[in-house]
């Protein structure tokens, strides 16, 4: 546990003093948010009905810009070879490097996203389903995001080809992420979709650690 | 570990074996695809409700069921490859990607040219649909994880690994139909009372299944012994360069 929470507050230590990581995250989310009032027209309707939709598209996105960064650094000044010999299991370490991950650059666009959704002319009711669903999705993503994180350590185009490999894996969580909104929206129960998004997180948890931690065992040998 | 089909890991055992079911894959694939094309363009009856364009679905149904078929085959090879070691295993599986890819292709193809007269729209985002799109982009990825690599060791290994994490979406696809209300139409084939086709149509439908699965069998071991001749010139060439 130890161990676990040294390298979470290493890399928390890491993005603080190199705060520009987090901020062209959150820079980028909100810019591709502000395309689509750009592109659609600025027809509140329209935009009220797919603001959610609007949001977690951006989030994917955002996610997957942020991913090559999780273990890319690490991969190339050597502190991955480093890790991989720690004496803590390779897949916990991993969560910790997960959750960091999540907390430096998931966690800022959660933040955000009530201003953004503001912006988008967003139901008051769609508030707190989109921040429900973003705070139990946007894990998900950097699960699922892991994996290809470390398989295209060393790989050449690694950017491309990991949204190329996980943008399909995305989807699942992007359905259910803006169905939950849509259902609160709508005055329904958005119960199911948050379980669906719950199962998929602990699904993630159970097993994104053990495909990232191969992953990561190949690329440092 | 030694399991019974180690022994076919050895590329000459494989080749030799090869040599054998080669001739009488690509018999089959013929004789099969002749009689079922005589069999689902002329012999058959035109549907019902859907005339004619009920052909469409002879070859639709077996490319989507090879689709399935060719990336539970990746998987397999990829976990084999992963927990033994074989190289071989890696090869099937780099071998059937490309193949189960225009399978994909064929399968929403002649799904979106039957869809325009039957359902007025070559496209709707349906589960089925959308999780067959997802498997096309879950066999790009793999061809592309593999080609990105100067070490072609490390190329198969990751792409080992993202093909058993995109395994997830073979079941999803295989019950989408079951699980969410789609317009694409149930199963209707394979299912507890058996199956909802008449046999005049059925039997069509199985000789284009076989003849499918004839034609990949074929095309595999052509294209398994051409990568591993393409490998020994590498390594020809290479000794070459080193003397």
């Amino acid at each position: 546990m130890g161990k676990f929470l040294e390298i979470l507050k290493r890399d928390l230590r890491l993005a603080f003093h190199q705060g520009t990581d987090s901020l062209i995250v959150v820079a980028f989310f909100t810019l591709t948010i502000a395309l689509f009032p750009l592109g659609i027209g600025p027809d509140q309707e329209i935009l009220k009905e797919s603001s959610p939709a609007i949001i977690w598209v951006a989030a994917l996105l955002a996610s997957i810009l942020s991913l090559n960064r999780m273990f890319e650094t690490d991969y190339e000044d050597g502190s991955l070879e480093l890790l991989c010999v720690q004496p803590i299991t390779l897949e916990v370490a991993v969560i910790a490097k997960i959750l960091g991950h999540w907390l430096t650059t998931a966690l800022p666009l959660i933040v955000i996203s009530p201003i953004l959704g503001f912006f988008l002319n967003i139901p008051w009711e769609g508030y707190l389903g989109l921040l429900a669903s973003l705070t139990l999705g946007t894990p998900c993503l950097s699960l699922i995001g892991s994996v290809g994180a470390a398989l295209v350590l060393g790989a050449r185009r690694g950017t491309p080809l990991l949204a190329l490999l996980i943008l399909p894996l995305y989807i699942p969580v992007l359905i259910f992420g803006v169905s939950a909104v849509d259902a609160l929206i709508q005055g329904n129960s958005p119960q199911p979709h948050f379980f669906i998004i719950g199962g998929i997180l602990l699904g993630g948890l159970a097993l994104a650690p053990l495909a990232t931690a191969a992953a990561l065992r190949q690329a440092v040998e | 570990m030694n399991v019974w089909f180690s022994k076919f890991a050895n590329p000459n055992r494989f080749l030799k074996v090869s040599s054998v079911i080669e001739p009488w894959a690509t018999r089959f694939t013929f004789a099969l695809f002749g009689v079922g094309l005589c069999f689902s363009l002329f012999i058959s009856p035109p549907d019902y409700q859907q005339g004619e364009t009920v052909r469409i679905m002879y070859v639709h149904v077996p490319s989507a069921w090879m689709a399935l078929f060719c990336y539970t085959v990746m998987a397999i090879c990829s976990g084999s490859y992963l927990i033994w070691k074989h190289p071989l295993a890696s090869i099937i599986g780099k071998e059937t990607a490309p193949i189960g890819a225009c399978f994909t292709f064929l399968a929403l193809a002649t799904g979106s040219l039957w869809g325009q007269p039957m359902w007025g729209t070559w496209w709707v985002w349906d589960a089925r649909l959308t999780s067959m799109l997802v498997l096309l982009f879950l066999y790009l990825g793999y061809i592309a994880l593999q080609e990105a690599f100067d070490d072609r060791v490390r190329g198969s290994r990751a792409a080992a690994v993202i093909a058993l994490v995109g395994f997830l979406n073979v079941p999803i696809i295989k019950f989408s139909v079951d699980w969410w209300n789609t317009l694409h139409q149930p199963a209707s084939v394979f299912k507890m009372d058996g199956p909802s086709i008449h046999s005049s149509m059925l039997t069509p439908l199985f000789l284009m299944a076989l003849a499918f699965k004839a034609y990949y069998i074929w095309l595999l071991l052509v294209r398994v012994r051409s990568e591993l001749v393409a490998g020994k010139v590498t390594r020809w060439k290479q000794r070459k360069v080193a003397d």
